[in-house]
């Protein structure tokens, strides 16, 4: 067995309960894989599991050959990649200039203080994770924020309280 | 090849076909900086400190990136590139935690050189030295320490790691000021792919990766350099011993990129393996057995007792009743002393050394057929190698810079086959890998041969012209079933087809094989079966074409070389040769004995039969190293007289009655011959421990003391001695071979040394083709012992382990023995990875660690044989080849068993 297979029995050991079927069908599905797949192999790995977990990346990277040393320095380098778990939600709000001059710091603050976390954070029951952008283009709209894939925007703090209290009360 | 002529400060210079600017430029001697250059890999143009102007073009170009063109007029040094350089080493400062005075590399960094030649403000631009921010991948690792506050992030570890080594250990995390270099998920490094080669250490332009061993141990520039030839197998690598003359201490190993072999790459043995050196349980002091128990001695009263000894055992029992065991991993110098002494002191040709134990079939077998018994080609030759057929052999494991180049020649687009019962990771990347079934090579081999005579795919004029016996060889294959032989192997018949074709279509193609061919009964067979290959193809005598065997230890070439065989003097002439015996008779004024004399593994055996009385050993530790250990153990407590000359108390040393403390190669002056039959210097570097003396010193002393005066003023006065009675080293001396050795033939004082054997003839003029018919192993498994055990070694350890267990790096690594196992003979067996498991053969018993992996044939386990405590030679078996009396280290019948419950609990 070579160290990486080893790396990765042991790391898949430590997290049983991660399924790395998804991961190998998307292997199977982009088949072969080079390194010049490495981005889109990482963003398909990525929407299906929210993040990039370790154990499925050195899974991964062992049924390819490539090298966990090349992808990890490629999932590292670009900010789309996260390696930590993220909620079921992702927040994001924009510190760009147009949201800063027309309040987006009271949307943000409005956030961290409803959920209790900080900017890259998640929450405990793994329901949001924040996270701030530059700029979303959407300058019109500012302040703008969005929830998953939906943008909301002239964001006030009140309406910011609102959509989250609203998924918060769907969900309960 | 096209070469391109330009000027480069005005200066006219000549290009080679795609070498950059700043290649042209270092051979020219012209001075460019540069920080993330290594000759080694490609180029990365990173640092921007190589940048030079080129007539004609707006800006400044990285020279190591830009090749060089015909008409080019380039400039190094203008007021615009050193104001550039200038500022560039001020940003790279801001980062840089430039401490000098507390550096283990002040005196030998490029940054703090150009930092100095360009005036360089460390203040410029502000500290941006990287913070603390928690652990590093080097954390706790005993070998290598990185500290990314010195870390100008030249890429140069991530690259040599990736393309020199091809381990992928190493990754540049994250971006910007961020970057660090780490590995896979930041896990620790040695539960990465990293083995620990030091190449990254070797490649950092500063001290961001260092040996942690080394930290404040001695700065660069106190250190000494004493360039020497490697203790750690065939290869013959030049390292550099970095030596603390005030603490007498080797601090680190280096190697310079360029040097012949092994251009300053090591593998983890050479870097981190110094350290028994200075272990606490050398030997330091002679000692002699007096009622059961070993006591201190003077060199007087040792040397009077083992002469005596050795003398009583000669005079009373004749020349077959003293033995004498030379040791490959000591000089040549020391090597040919002790067979003269043997012949001329001792009066016998009971002489021998570690070669029975591992290749002495291919001297046998390759002397047979081409009249010299030698790797053919030369390892630099390796890279250009268009089909590379290895067999039996694991090179990136136990050749580890054998490996690189064969890595080189893969980059190049070499095409590899592999047959090898185990999934080694050549065989893994091969185009074909055949995982023949344990001791089938010769139905293989044979397989191959009949293929290419049906379809006429062989060289037919090479064999007309240039080898004898090919009727019989041809007649011996007549009728040969390759569908059953691919039975026999436990392969499919394609594959051997398609290897065959493979194979003989290169150009070139060699073979190379190491001791899954020899380590059998019919080891010599197996050798000559693969010189038919050859022949038969028309493969040899070539550059980068041949048949290339591995050799084992640093000097198992030079121990053969040297005569420390019972048939043969130096440069193989024969004791059979009345003529031979007469010249070294007179040179050395004695009558030569005629016995037949034998080889260790007859001397245990004679041992055990009361033949056998006297021994005298040096640097080898036959009860560790031969098969059947309990039995090894049992005769050679029937000899009357035991002489051992040993660096450590080693197993067949507590057997002796005389302990004489020795020297290693860092200890002494000699020569080593390495695998491709270069002969190389080593060279004393720190002084040896307590009383311990050089073996050559010792050995002239023992020969006085048996009764033949010996004495001589240095090893360079035994190598002149030697070379003037070894047609092959006739033309060298000290002085010729001080800067990068020869290789042997060289037999005049103008001769150049030869690269590789057999150009346009054989040694023995006609290559002689053998038929050779298969015959399995002795033990085959059965109902009792179901299983094939091998054995082997592995990247971490050396021989029987004395040496390389004393070295921290290396058994944080790898700190105890396994047995591989196949996961289907897991299932079966209710045996799980990391299991401890009890291997049990006809011989003897021993629990060890099982890993469970695809990694050897189903039916087939393996195990290394470092390991003291659960010797792995306990469970061989002591059958031999036929010729050359190697045993069959390479399959027995054996069992496994689960042995968790065994094993006492630990802890409370």
């Amino acid at each position: 067995m070579s160290q990486r297979q080893e790396v990765a029995v042991s790391t898949a050991q430590n997290a049983e309960s991660l399924d790395l079927s998804p991961a190998m069908g998307i292997v199977e599905e982009m088949s072969p894989v080079t390194s010049g797949d490495i981005i889109p192999l990482l963003q398909r790995i990525q929407d299906a599991y929210g993040y990039l977990p370790p154990e499925a990346v050195l899974s991964v990277c062992e049924e390819t050959g490539l090298p966990a040393s090349k992808v990890f320095g490629v999932a590292t380098f670009y900010s789309q990649f996260g390696m930590e778990p993220k909620g079921k939600h992702t927040v994001r709000c924009c510190k760009g200039t147009a949201c800063h001059v027309r309040g987006g710091n009271r949307v943000l603050d409005t956030v961290e203080k409803t959920l209790g976390i900080r900017d890259g954070e998640t929450t405990k029951d793994m329901r949001f994770t924040q996270e701030t952008v530059a700029c979303l283009g959407a300058c019109a709209l500012a302040p703008v924020m969005v929830m998953d894939n939906t943008y909301y925007g002239k964001m006030t703090p009140r309406r910011t309280e609102l959509l989250l209290k609203e998924i918060l009360k769907e969900e309960s | 090849m096209s070469t391109k002529n330009l000027t480069i400060n005005g200066q006219a210079v000549v290009a080679q076909e795609n070498q950059s600017i700043l290649e042209v430029a270092l051979a020219n001697d012209i001075h460019i900086p540069r920080l993330c250059y290594d000759p080694r890999v490609s180029a990365t143009g990173s640092c921007r400190l190589c940048v030079v102007e080129v007539e004609g073009e707006n800006g400044l170009q990285t020279s190591c990136t830009r090749l060089a063109e015909e008409g080019m007029k380039v400039e190094t040094e203008t007021p615009t590139i050193r104001a550039s350089r200038k500022m560039t080493l001020e940003f790279f400062l801001s980062e840089h935690d430039a401490r000098c005075t507390s550096c283990d590399s002040d005196g030998d960094c490029l940054l703090q050189d150009y930092s100095y030649e360009y005036g360089a403000d460390l203040g410029h631009f502000g500290s941006l030295v990287p913070e603390e921010s928690g652990p590093v991948y080097t954390g706790g690792n005993r070998g290598i320490i990185y500290d990314p506050a010195k870390c100008v992030r030249c890429q140069l570890c991530v690259k040599i790691c990736s393309e020199v080594a091809m381990v992928d250990a190493l990754a540049l995390k994250g971006r910007a000021l961020d970057v660090r270099i780490s590995t896979a998920f930041d896990l620790p490094l040695n539960e990465t792919t990293c083995e620990l080669c030091g190449l990254c250490v070797s490649a950092c332009p500063t001290a961001a990766l260092w040996e942690s061993a080394a930290v404040g141990k001695g700065r660069a520039k106190d250190l000494e350099k004493v360039r020497t030839t490697c203790t750690y197998c065939g290869v013959g690598c030049q390292i550099d011993l970095n030596v603390n003359t005030k603490t007498n201490r080797i601090v680190r190993v280096t190697s310079e990129a360029g040097s012949v072999v092994n251009d300053g790459n090591t593998c983890v043995k050479g870097r981190f393996g110094a350290q028994f050196v200075s272990s606490p349980d050398r030997l330091t002091t002679p000692l002699i057995r007096e009622n059961g128990e070993f006591r201190e001695a003077s060199w007087e009263e040792a040397l009077k007792v083992a002469g005596e000894g050795l003398a009583k055992a000669r005079d009373d029992h004749g020349p077959e009743g003293i033995a004498f065991l030379s040791s490959c991993r000591c000089t040549n110098e020391e090597n040919f002393l002790m067979q003269k002494i043997a012949r001329t002191a001792g009066q016998t040709n009971n002489i021998d050394q570690c070669a029975t134990t591992c290749h002495a079939p291919t001297v046998a077998g390759l002397a047979t057929a081409f009249g010299s018994g030698a790797m053919t080609n030369s390892i630099d030759e390796i890279k250009d190698v268009e089909t590379l057929f290895i067999i039996g052999s694991n090179p990136t494991e136990a050749h580890p810079i054998i490996g690189y180049e064969m890595k080189k020649a893969l980059r190049k687009g070499a095409k590899m086959i592999v047959c090898d019962p185990r999934k080694t990771w050549v065989a893994k990347r091969a185009d074909i890998h055949i995982q023949q079934a344990h001791g089938s090579d010769n139905l293989l081999i044979n397989a191959m041969m009949r293929h290419l005579l049906d379809i006429e795919l062989y060289d037919k004029e090479f064999v007309a012209e240039r080898v004898e016996n090919f009727e019989a060889f041809v007649e011996n294959l007549k009728g040969f079933d390759i569908e059953a032989a691919a039975e026999g192997c436990g392969v499919s018949a394609d594959d051997i087809r398609a290897a065959a074709e493979m194979y003989a279509k290169g150009t070139p193609s060699a073979i190379f094989y190491t001791l899954g061919i020899t380590e059998h009964t019919c080891g010599t067979e197996n050798v000559m079966n693969l010189a038919n290959l050859a022949m038969l193809t028309g493969h040899i005598g070539k550059r980068s074409s041949g048949v290339n065997p591995l050799r084992g230890q640093n000097n198992v070439q030079g121990g053969c070389d040297m005569g420390a065989i019972h048939s043969v003097f130096p440069g193989y002439q024969k004791v059979a040769d009345e003529a031979v015996r007469e010249k070294f008779g007179s040179a050395w004024g004695v009558e030569i004995p005629t016995n037949r004399g034998g080889r260790i593994t007859d001397f245990v055996e004679k041992a055990g039969e009361g033949v056998l009385k006297g021994l005298y050993a040096f640097g080898e530790d036959p009860v560790r190293s031969e098969p059947n250990q309990t039995k090894v153990i049992e005769n050679l407590k029937k000899l009357d007289f035991i002489v051992v000359q040993e660096i450590f108390m080693t197993e067949t040393a507590k057997l002796a009655d005389v302990v004489l403390p020795a020297t290693c190669f860092a200890e002494k002056d000699g020569t080593f011959t390495n695998s491709e039959r270069r002969v190389q210097r080593v060279r004393k570097a720190v002084d040896a421990p307590g009383l311990a003396r050089p073996d050559w010193q010792i050995l002239c002393d023992v020969s006085t003391a048996m009764g033949y005066p010996m004495s001589y003023e240095s090893p360079s006065e035994i190598f002149d001695e030697m070379a003037s009675l070894t047609p092959s080293y006739g033309g060298m001396s000290y002085e010729r071979i001080d800067d990068v050795g020869l290789q042997w033939p060289c037999p005049s004082d103008d001769h150049p040394g030869t690269e590789f054997l057999h150009q346009g003839q054989f040694t023995r003029g006609k290559g002689l083709m053998n038929p050779i018919t298969f015959r399995p192993p002795d033990e085959v498994p059965d109902g009792d012992y179901p299983l094939v055990l091998s054995t082997g070694r592995t990247l971490y350890h050396y021989n029987i382990g004395n040496m390389t267990r004393g070295s921290e790096v290396i058994n944080q690594k790898e700190a105890e023995s396994f047995v591989e196992v196949n996961p289907k003979d897991a299932e079966r067996l209710g045996i799980r990875h990391g299991d401890r498991v009890r291997v049990t053969t006809r011989r003897g018993s021993v629990v060890v660690l099982a890993r469970v992996a695809d990694r050897t044939r189903p039916g087939a386990v393996w195990m290394p044989f470092h390991f003291a405590e659960t010797s792995t030679n306990l469970l061989t078996n002591d059958a031999f080849d036929n010729i050359t009396r190697t045993a069959e280290y390479k399959c027995c019948a054996c069992k496994v068993e689960l042995a968790e419950e065994l094993e006492p609990a630990l802890g409370d």
